[in-house]
Protein backbone atom coordinates (compact mmCIF):
# COMPACT_ATOMS: atom_id res chain seq x y z
CA UNK A 1 0.00 0.00 0.00
CA UNK A 2 0.92 3.50 -0.81
CA UNK A 3 0.87 6.59 0.78
CA UNK A 4 -1.66 7.50 -2.18
CA UNK A 5 -4.07 5.13 -1.36
CA UNK A 6 -5.04 6.35 2.02
CA UNK A 7 -3.32 9.57 2.28
CA UNK A 8 -5.97 12.78 1.47
CA UNK A 9 -3.90 15.55 0.42
CA UNK A 10 -6.70 17.89 0.66
CA UNK A 11 -6.71 17.49 3.97
CA UNK A 12 -2.72 17.40 4.64
CA UNK A 13 -1.50 20.45 7.66
CA UNK A 14 1.61 21.66 7.33
CA UNK A 15 1.66 23.86 10.02
CA UNK A 16 -0.57 22.80 12.62
CA UNK A 17 -2.02 25.36 15.10
CA UNK A 18 -2.94 23.16 17.98
CA UNK A 19 0.10 23.18 20.94
CA UNK A 20 -1.78 19.87 22.78
CA UNK A 21 -2.76 16.25 22.02
CA UNK A 22 -6.49 16.76 21.78
CA UNK A 23 -6.16 19.70 19.59
CA UNK A 24 -3.94 18.06 16.79
CA UNK A 25 -6.22 14.99 16.86
CA UNK A 26 -9.72 17.29 16.73
CA UNK A 27 -8.00 19.34 13.74
CA UNK A 28 -7.09 16.09 11.62
CA UNK A 29 -10.28 14.81 11.90
CA UNK A 30 -11.62 18.54 11.12
CA UNK A 31 -9.67 19.01 8.12
CA UNK A 32 -10.75 15.10 6.79
CA UNK A 33 -14.09 16.07 7.30
CA UNK A 34 -13.58 19.33 5.37
CA UNK A 35 -12.51 17.66 2.60
CA UNK A 36 -15.27 15.23 2.24
CA UNK A 37 -13.30 11.75 3.26
CA UNK A 38 -15.12 11.62 6.75
CA UNK A 39 -18.90 12.20 7.30
CA UNK A 40 -19.68 15.39 9.12
CA UNK A 41 -21.97 13.71 11.89
CA UNK A 42 -18.97 11.28 12.51
CA UNK A 43 -16.92 13.93 13.63
CA UNK A 44 -16.57 13.63 17.09
CA UNK A 45 -17.36 9.85 17.63
CA UNK A 46 -14.21 9.52 15.10
CA UNK A 47 -12.25 11.87 17.56
CA UNK A 48 -13.28 10.23 20.85
CA UNK A 49 -12.24 7.30 19.44
CA UNK A 50 -9.24 8.18 18.69
CA UNK A 51 -9.10 9.25 22.11
CA UNK A 52 -10.03 6.23 23.51
CA UNK A 53 -7.12 4.39 21.79
CA UNK A 54 -4.67 6.98 23.01
CA UNK A 55 -5.94 6.35 26.46
CA UNK A 56 -4.70 2.57 25.59
CA UNK A 57 -1.10 3.87 25.14
CA UNK A 58 0.38 6.70 23.38
CA UNK A 59 0.28 6.36 19.58
CA UNK A 60 3.66 8.33 19.66
CA UNK A 61 6.30 5.69 18.65
CA UNK A 62 9.18 7.87 19.42
CA UNK A 63 11.92 10.44 16.81
CA UNK A 64 9.26 12.76 16.68
CA UNK A 65 6.58 11.01 15.07
CA UNK A 66 3.12 9.78 16.04
CA UNK A 67 0.31 7.25 13.86
CA UNK A 68 -2.99 8.22 16.12
CA UNK A 69 -4.99 6.03 14.13
CA UNK A 70 -9.10 4.24 15.09
CA UNK A 71 -10.94 1.84 13.38
CA UNK A 72 -14.33 3.06 12.31
CA UNK A 73 -17.87 1.57 10.71
CA UNK A 74 -18.15 5.12 8.89
CA UNK A 75 -15.20 4.30 6.69
CA UNK A 76 -14.96 1.45 3.98
CA UNK A 77 -11.46 2.37 3.04
CA UNK A 78 -8.38 3.59 5.19
CA UNK A 79 -8.17 7.36 5.50
CA UNK A 80 -5.63 9.31 6.43
CA UNK A 81 -3.86 12.51 6.34
CA UNK A 82 -0.68 14.14 7.55
CA UNK A 83 0.65 17.04 10.15
CA UNK A 84 3.72 17.96 10.79
CA UNK A 85 3.96 21.00 14.24
CA UNK A 86 7.27 22.69 13.54
CA UNK A 87 7.39 22.98 17.21
CA UNK A 88 6.35 19.96 18.14
CA UNK A 89 3.40 18.47 20.80
CA UNK A 90 3.88 16.58 23.89
CA UNK A 91 2.01 13.21 22.93
CA UNK A 92 3.37 11.12 26.05
CA UNK A 93 5.75 9.20 23.50
CA UNK A 94 7.32 6.39 24.26
CA UNK A 95 10.63 8.00 24.00
CA UNK A 96 9.28 11.49 25.76
CA UNK A 97 10.26 13.53 22.98
CA UNK A 98 7.94 16.15 21.46
CA UNK A 99 6.17 15.16 18.41
CA UNK A 100 6.08 17.09 14.68
CA UNK A 101 5.08 14.01 12.71
CA UNK A 102 1.26 13.13 12.70
CA UNK A 103 -0.07 10.70 10.68
CA UNK A 104 -3.32 9.61 11.07
CA UNK A 105 -5.40 6.99 9.73
CA UNK A 106 -9.06 5.64 9.77
CA UNK A 107 -9.78 2.13 9.29
CA UNK A 108 -13.07 -0.31 8.58
CA UNK A 109 -13.45 -2.13 11.24
CA UNK A 110 -13.31 -5.59 9.18
CA UNK A 111 -10.09 -5.26 7.48
CA UNK A 112 -7.33 -5.21 10.03
CA UNK A 113 -4.74 -6.41 6.83
CA UNK A 114 -5.34 -2.85 5.37
CA UNK A 115 -4.65 -1.15 8.24
CA UNK A 116 -1.76 -3.56 8.51
CA UNK A 117 -0.32 -2.53 5.13
CA UNK A 118 -0.94 1.29 6.14
CA UNK A 119 1.14 1.22 9.07
CA UNK A 120 3.65 -1.18 7.08
CA UNK A 121 4.08 1.59 4.55
CA UNK A 122 4.32 4.42 7.20
CA UNK A 123 7.00 2.41 9.36
CA UNK A 124 8.83 1.91 6.42
CA UNK A 125 9.01 4.90 4.99
CA UNK A 126 9.63 6.62 8.79
CA UNK A 127 12.69 4.59 9.28
CA UNK A 128 14.90 6.93 6.93
CA UNK A 129 16.38 9.55 8.40
CA UNK A 130 16.36 11.54 4.36
CA UNK A 131 12.03 11.24 4.61
CA UNK A 132 11.87 12.18 8.05
CA UNK A 133 14.10 15.13 8.11
CA UNK A 134 12.54 16.34 4.81
CA UNK A 135 8.76 15.77 6.17
CA UNK A 136 9.57 17.71 9.49
CA UNK A 137 11.15 20.56 7.61
CA UNK A 138 8.47 21.18 4.57
CA UNK A 139 6.64 24.10 5.16
CA UNK A 140 3.94 23.84 2.74
CA UNK A 141 0.87 21.28 1.93
CA UNK A 142 2.58 21.25 -1.84
CA UNK A 143 5.97 20.38 -0.39
CA UNK A 144 4.25 17.31 1.54
CA UNK A 145 2.24 16.06 -1.45
CA UNK A 146 5.87 16.12 -3.48
CA UNK A 147 7.71 14.03 -0.78
CA UNK A 148 4.93 11.42 -0.22
CA UNK A 149 5.13 11.17 -4.03
CA UNK A 150 8.66 10.61 -4.23
CA UNK A 151 8.56 7.90 -1.02
CA UNK A 152 5.60 6.45 -3.47
CA UNK A 153 8.68 6.13 -5.91
CA UNK A 154 10.58 4.26 -3.52
CA UNK A 155 13.27 7.09 -3.68
CA UNK A 156 13.91 6.91 0.14
CA UNK A 157 13.89 3.95 1.01
CA UNK A 158 17.03 1.33 0.02
CA UNK A 159 15.22 -1.30 -1.84
CA UNK A 160 16.22 -5.25 -0.11
CA UNK B 1 29.60 -11.90 25.96
CA UNK B 2 28.89 -15.99 25.51
CA UNK B 3 27.28 -15.87 22.30
CA UNK B 4 23.84 -18.09 21.35
CA UNK B 5 21.95 -18.08 18.53
CA UNK B 6 18.77 -19.88 19.01
CA UNK B 7 15.43 -19.48 16.53
CA UNK B 8 12.22 -20.74 16.32
CA UNK B 9 9.33 -20.03 13.72
CA UNK B 10 6.37 -18.50 15.15
CA UNK B 11 2.89 -18.19 13.55
CA UNK B 12 1.22 -14.83 14.49
CA UNK B 13 -2.15 -16.22 15.78
CA UNK B 14 -4.08 -12.60 16.73
CA UNK B 15 -6.41 -11.09 14.26
CA UNK B 16 -5.53 -8.16 14.07
CA UNK B 17 -1.47 -9.28 13.37
CA UNK B 18 1.19 -7.58 14.75
CA UNK B 19 0.07 -3.67 14.97
CA UNK B 20 1.05 -0.80 16.91
CA UNK B 21 0.11 -2.43 20.58
CA UNK B 22 1.56 -5.68 20.04
CA UNK B 23 4.46 -4.39 18.44
CA UNK B 24 5.19 -2.15 21.48
CA UNK B 25 4.29 -4.57 23.93
CA UNK B 26 6.70 -7.10 21.99
CA UNK B 27 9.67 -4.40 21.96
CA UNK B 28 9.18 -3.64 25.27
CA UNK B 29 9.31 -7.69 25.96
CA UNK B 30 12.53 -7.53 24.14
CA UNK B 31 13.92 -4.70 25.36
CA UNK B 32 14.09 -6.28 28.65
CA UNK B 33 16.70 -8.69 27.03
CA UNK B 34 20.44 -8.16 26.58
CA UNK B 35 20.53 -10.22 23.94
CA UNK B 36 20.02 -8.98 20.20
CA UNK B 37 16.15 -9.82 18.86
CA UNK B 38 14.72 -9.78 15.11
CA UNK B 39 11.42 -11.31 13.24
CA UNK B 40 11.84 -12.15 10.15
CA UNK B 41 9.72 -12.28 7.46
CA UNK B 42 10.31 -13.56 4.42
CA UNK B 43 13.07 -11.25 2.85
CA UNK B 44 12.38 -8.58 6.01
CA UNK B 45 14.58 -8.54 8.75
CA UNK B 46 13.11 -6.04 11.80
CA UNK B 47 14.95 -5.21 14.93
CA UNK B 48 12.54 -6.92 17.42
CA UNK B 49 13.91 -3.52 20.33
CA UNK B 50 12.12 -0.81 17.92
CA UNK B 51 8.18 -0.59 17.53
CA UNK B 52 8.79 0.76 13.73
CA UNK B 53 11.22 -1.41 12.40
CA UNK B 54 8.71 -4.16 13.82
CA UNK B 55 5.76 -2.50 12.12
CA UNK B 56 7.66 -3.07 8.47
CA UNK B 57 6.88 -6.32 8.83
CA UNK B 58 3.12 -6.03 8.01
CA UNK B 59 2.99 -9.12 10.03
CA UNK B 60 -0.98 -10.18 9.79
CA UNK B 61 -2.58 -13.49 11.24
CA UNK B 62 -1.89 -16.46 9.95
CA UNK B 63 1.95 -15.49 8.72
CA UNK B 64 4.80 -17.26 9.63
CA UNK B 65 7.81 -15.16 11.17
CA UNK B 66 11.40 -16.37 12.46
CA UNK B 67 12.23 -15.12 15.65
CA UNK B 68 16.26 -15.29 16.45
CA UNK B 69 17.78 -13.96 19.49
CA UNK B 70 21.54 -13.91 19.69
CA UNK B 71 23.59 -13.43 23.01
CA UNK B 72 23.87 -14.47 26.73
CA UNK B 73 20.15 -14.33 27.74
CA UNK B 74 18.63 -16.18 23.89
CA UNK B 75 17.27 -18.93 25.66
CA UNK B 76 15.25 -17.10 28.34
CA UNK B 77 14.30 -14.60 25.61
CA UNK B 78 13.38 -17.11 23.03
CA UNK B 79 10.78 -18.68 25.06
CA UNK B 80 9.08 -15.34 26.75
CA UNK B 81 8.97 -13.89 23.25
CA UNK B 82 8.12 -16.50 21.43
CA UNK B 83 5.12 -17.43 24.22
CA UNK B 84 4.04 -13.85 23.77
CA UNK B 85 3.21 -13.98 19.81
CA UNK B 86 1.88 -17.17 20.05
CA UNK B 87 -0.26 -16.26 23.00
CA UNK B 88 -1.34 -13.67 20.64
CA UNK B 89 -0.82 -10.76 22.94
CA UNK B 90 -3.91 -10.81 25.36
CA UNK B 91 -2.99 -7.65 26.69
CA UNK B 92 -3.56 -5.79 23.60
CA UNK B 93 -7.07 -7.54 22.26
CA UNK B 94 -9.61 -4.98 20.77
CA UNK B 95 -11.96 -3.90 23.48
CA UNK B 96 -15.57 -4.78 22.31
CA UNK B 97 -17.97 -1.51 21.70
Amino acid sequence: MKFADFVTTKAIKSELESSDKEGVIRELVLSLVSSGQLAADEQESIVEAILKREELGSTGIGRGIAVPHTKHASVSKPVGTVGVSSQGVDFQSLDGDPVQLFFMLISPPDQPNEHLRALENISKQLQDETFCRFMKQSKTSAEIQQILEEADDDQFVQQA
Amino acid sequence: MSEQFRSTSITVTNPQGLHLRPAHAFAGAAAKYKCSVELVKDDIRADGKSVLSLLTLGASQGVEITLEVNGEDADAALETLAALITSGFPTTVEPIE
